[in-house]
Formats: structure tokens, C-alpha cells, sequence
């Protein structure tokens, strides 16, 4: 059980998360969704300890992140979770198959000489074969993406936090990601977070969804609740409206932007 | 500019060092316990080894090579001057080699060449997140990046520095005899007569202090690189000046305590 409890986080000049109150149940999978930039991935960091809240705690099966003072207590919070990079951070220096299998060495007592084979198994999963022994930098983006999941769930986690997995992926594709989610969840009784932007994938996915917005959690409801939910702020989320209660960023530029198109419009003439 | 705002700017500056002095201290503090904590990555250390040495040979070899000419030419000429025959041209060029400038010139060229592809590539890994990675993969940079790394350059940095003492040598040895007309005897003969263990002894030890200052900035720089590409730019730059200027200040107190040691 993940307990999140008035996480609060501010980067210079900017807070970020301003109070976050939430629980992920065993075995539970709890998408999160909110605009860009509302702070997501950085809350996924606060959980698996790489960025530290500035107040609140997070507590996981009992230990809480905050109070685990050395290295070696925040190394074994930090085993149980698998985590995807939204941008994949694969290890450009390593083959692809060395990537997916790098965590096994520290995480599983695992013999060495079955990885290539565990590798190949788990690139299987996220539908990707022979590309064992290329290197990141050879891959497109959502085959980067892909492996990166792949290397995130290689050691069996039992808890799996996900930022983003199906963006930049093929409707297909993404399908074939959502369904690896749940067999995960159902076979292995993961826990797991996903930061989404795709709702269809939140839908699927997840037990429960929550949607951050300006730092708070703003609503927290089992998918077909939210479906149908008459918040506002959740509504024009969900169907994806520029027009509505959330004003994007891009708003409080219109006067410039006008501005500057008129002085654009002015030279162009 | 305002008093205030100037004050205050020398205040933000201060503190910014400091801070950076504070993350070195604890960056140190880290590498020592994980020497004890866990096992080393000996894989990762000879790779490390095998791309720091043969980035640096040529170069090093090269520079000291043309550094032990030009002292045999200089002191060729000097000597001419005051004697009217080239005296202990041998002796110059080795001594100035082995203790002084084959270690210091060495890690110069090795700081700019190796040190900077170390701090470049973790300011990439940390830019990207990869560092992160490595945390949420069981391990620990310092233990997977940092300490390979730093016992390379320890292990690699003396030979290269060994190779220099007698790359520079032979670069004396051949201005001696073709151009200063000196009898290869008489070369080695101003060498052995004079040189003893322990002056090889001051310029290998200082290299193993070079090797651990060059290497624990460069990784420093690198596992401190914050935004984006140009961030990795600036922290390259930073490590390899900031690793050449403490190998050259450190070189001062080395020779001071050396030769407290009587090792000189
Ligand atoms: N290292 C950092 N330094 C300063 N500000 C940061 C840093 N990381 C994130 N931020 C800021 O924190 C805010 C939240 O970032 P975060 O990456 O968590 O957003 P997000 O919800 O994941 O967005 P997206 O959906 O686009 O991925 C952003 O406004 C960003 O500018
Ligand atoms: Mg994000």
C-alpha cells in the first residue's frame, strides 16, 4: 500500500505540488491524470524517493521514505519499485538486451547466463524481437519507450510506477501495453501507478483515477464514475475541451501573442 | 548595480560555494564507504582502464616526448653558453621529467582528454535521467560510475606516467645525440650516476595524488550537471579546468610534503 499524504513540492520560484493526499491500495492500479506540467512525474519521483517533498510523507508497506536516513535503508524501499522513465533514460552506453536485464544483477539473485534469454522474454511482452543487440540510440521512440518497460518490470517488482507508457505509441500498440498492465496486475498482484494523458489507456487500466490539478488532487473516483462525473474541471479534462474552466498557460499570453502577431502581420505588409 | 544587490550576489555566490563544497565533501564521504560497502565492479574498472589509457597514450607519450626535447635543447644551449660544451644535459632532462614535469604534464593532457569524456558522459547520463535510472535498477552511481572510474584513473594514470618518464627521456636523448653531438654513453651515464629510487619515487607518488584529484572533480562536475546540453558543455569545461588548476596547485604542496619526507 502506497499512503501519499500532504505531499508538497515547490522548484525555485514555482510550486509544483501544493498538498497531495492519496492512497494506492494492494494491488490496485490508480491512474493519475492532469495537465502538462501539473507536477505528475515529479509526484511519481517523490514516491520512489528521487525527489524529496519538501512536507508530507509517503509511506510504503509501513516504511516511510522521508525517515529512511541511510543508504542502505533507501536502497531496499527503492527494490520494490519498477519505474518507467517518460522519457525511457535507457543506458545509451548498453545493448538493449543489457538494459532490460540491468536491475536483475542487484534486484533478483538470477544466474547471469539466463538474462539474454529473460531479455528476450520481456522485449516479447512489449512486442519487440531482434533488437537484442542494438543499441538505444538505434531505436525509434516508442521502441525506446517500449524497452524501457520492458527493463522496468524485468525484476518482478511488486510495485510499478509508470509515467506515460503508451504516448508515443500506435493505437494497436498501445492496446497491447494496456493488456500487459493487467496481466501484470492480475499475475503478479502488482501495484501500480500510471501517469496518463490517454484516457482510454486510464479506462482500461485502472481501478481508480485521480486528476491533479494546480498542485491538489481534485478528483479521485473508479473510471466509470469519472466518465460520467459533472466537475467541470474533470469534464473538460476528460473530453479534451480548450474551452472551460482550466485555462491553459497559452491564455494569459493572448495579449502578447496578438501583439506579436500584429507586429508580424505589420512587417509582413 | 545597488550595494544590496551587490552584497547580496557576493552572499548568493558565497553560499553557492559553499554548498558545492558541502556536495564534494559528501561525494567523497560516499565514495569511501562504498569502497568498504559493497564489492567493486572490476568489469566496469577495466573498461574504464582500457578507454582512459588509450584515449591518453598517444597524447601523453607525444607531449612528453617533445617536452624532454625541448629541455635538452634549452639546457644544450645554456650550458654551451657558460661552459662551451653541453654538460649534464642527461641529467637535466631526466630529472626534470621524473619528478616534476612528466606527472604534471601527464595529468594536464589526461584531465583534458579523459577527464572531460567522464564528465561529459555522466552530465549526459544525469541530463537524461539515466543516473536516475540506476537508482531505481538497485545500484548506486557512485558504487556503478563513480568508483570504476576513480580506481581506473588510479591504476592508469602511474603507468602513463611511467611511459612519460621515458618517452621524455628518449625525446632528450635524441636531440642530445643528433643535434647536441653527445655520446649516448655519456647521456645515460648523467642519468644513472645521479638518479636515485627516490626521485622516481616523488614524481610516481605525486601521480597517484593527480590521479584521485583529476578523476573525483571530473565525476563530480559530471554527477552535478544540471540543464540540458548546454549544461553538459558548461560542466565539462568547468571540470577540466577546475581538475588542471588543483593538479597544479596540489603539485605544490605534494613537493612540499615529499620533500619534508625526505623523498626528493
Ligand atoms: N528539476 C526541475 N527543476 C525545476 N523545475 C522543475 C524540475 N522538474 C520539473 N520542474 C517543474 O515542475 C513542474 C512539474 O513538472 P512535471 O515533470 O512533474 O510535470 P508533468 O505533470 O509530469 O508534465 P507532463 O505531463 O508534461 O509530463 C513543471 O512546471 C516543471 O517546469
Ligand atoms: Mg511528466
Amino acid at each position: 500500500m502506497i499512503d501519499i499524504v500532504g505531499v508538497k513540492k515547490s522548484y525555485p520560484g514555482r510550486p509544483v505540488l501544493r498538498g497531495i493526499d492519496l492512497t494506492v491500495m494492494s494491488g490496485e492500479t490508480l491512474a493519475i491524470i492532469g495537465g502538462s506540467g501539473c507536477g505528475k512525474s515529479t509526484l511519481l519521483k517523490c514516491v520512489i524517493g528521487l525527489v524529496r517533498p519538501d512536507a508530507g510523507a509517503i509511506v510504503v508497506d509501513g516504511m516511510d521514505i522521508a525517515r529512511l536516513t541511510n543508504e542502505a535503508d533507501v536502497a531496499r524501499y527503492r527494490r520494490r519499485f519498477g519505474y518507467l522513465f517518460q522519457e525511457g533514460a535507457l543506458f545509451d552506453s548498453m545493448s538493449i538486451w543489457e538494459n532490460v536485464t540491468f536491475g536483475l544483477r542487484y534486484l533478483t539473485d538470477i544466474a547471469p547466463g539466463r538474462y539474454r534469454q529473460i531479455a528476450r522474454d520481456k522485449l516479447a511482452l512489449v512486442g519487440l524481437k531482434d533488437i537484442e543487440d542494438l543499441r538505444p540510440s538505434e531505436l525509434s521512440g516508442g521502441m525506446k519507450k517500449r524497452v524501457a518497460l520492458a527493463r522496468a518490470i524485468a525484476a518482478e517488482p511488486s510495485y510499478i510506477l509508470y509515467d506515460e507508457p503508451t504516448t508515443g505509441l500506435d493505437p494497436i500498440m498501445s492496446d497491447v501495453i494496456n493488456d500487459l498492465i493487467l496481466d501484470l496486475q492480475k499475475a503478479l498482484k502488482t501495484t501500480a501507478i500510471v501517469v496518463t494523458h490517454d484516457m482510454k489507456s486510464a479506462y482500461k487500466v485502472s481501478s481508480r483515477m485521480a486528476m491533479i490539478h494546480e498542485g491538489r488532487v481534485l478528483a479521485v473516483a473508479h473510471p466509470e464514475v469519472m466518465k460520467i462525473s459533472n466537475d467541470p474541471y474533470v469534464r473538460q479534462f476528460i473530453d479534451g475541451l480548450s474551452h472551460g474552466p482550466i485555462k491553459m498557460k497559452l491564455k494569459e499570453f493572448e495579449p502578447e501573442l496578438a501583439a506579436d502577431n500584429g507586429a508580424a502581420a505589420g512587417g509582413a505588409r | 548595480m545597488n550595494d544590496r544587490g551587490f552584497v547580496n550576489a557576493l552572499g548568493a555566490e558565497l553560499l553557492a560555494m559553499a554548498e558545492t563544497f558541502g556536495r564534494f565533501a559528501f561525494l567523497t564521504r560516499s565514495v569511501v564507504a562504498w569502497l568498504y560497502r559493497a564489492p567493486i565492479e572490476w568489469r566496469q574498472v577495466l573498461i574504464q582502464m582500457s578507454r582512459i589509457g588509450v584515449e591518453s597514450l598517444p597524447v601523453t607519450t607525444m607531449t612528453t616526448f617533445f617536452t624532454g626535447m625541448v629541455l635538452a635543447l634549452q639546457t644544450g644551449a645554456s650550458s654551451k653558453h657558460f661552459f662551451n660544451e653541453p654538460l649534464f644535459v642527461g641529467t637535466v632532462v631526466s630529472f626534470a621529467m621524473v619528478m616534476e614535469l612528466s606527472p604534471v604534464m601527464t595529468s594536464l593532457v589526461v584531465a583534458g582528454r579523459a577527464g572531460a569524456a567522464i564528465a561529459a558522459e555522466l552530465g549526459t547520463m544525469k541530463v537524461t535521467e539515466q543516473i536516475d535510472a540506476l537508482y531505481t535498477l538497485g545500484t548506486d552511481p557512485v558504487r556503478y560510475l563513480i568508483i570504476p572510474r576513480l580506481l581506473a584513473f588510479f591504476f592508469v594514470l602511474p603507468v602513463l606516467v611511467i611511459v612519460s618518464d621515458f618517452s621524455g627521456t628518449f625525446g632528450g636523448w635524441v636531440v642530445s645525440y643528433v643535434k647536441l653531438q653527445i655520446p649516448t654513453s655519456v647521456y645515460l651515464d648523467d642519468i644513472f650516476n645521479n638518479m636515485e629510487i627516490r626521485h622516481f619515487m616523488h614524481g610516481f607518488i605525486k601521480s597517484f595524488v593527480f590521479s584521485v584529484v583529476i578523476s573525483l572533480i571530473c565525476c563530480f562536475k559530471g554527477i552535478t550537471t544540471t540543464g540540458g546540453a548546454e549544461g553538459v558543455g558548461k560542466s565539462t569545461t568547468a571540470a577540466v579546468v577546475l581538475s588542471m588548476v588543483s593538479v597544479l596547485i596540489m603539485d605544490y604542496f605534494v613537493t612540499a610534503i615529499l620533500s619534508a619526507l625526505g623523498i626528493t
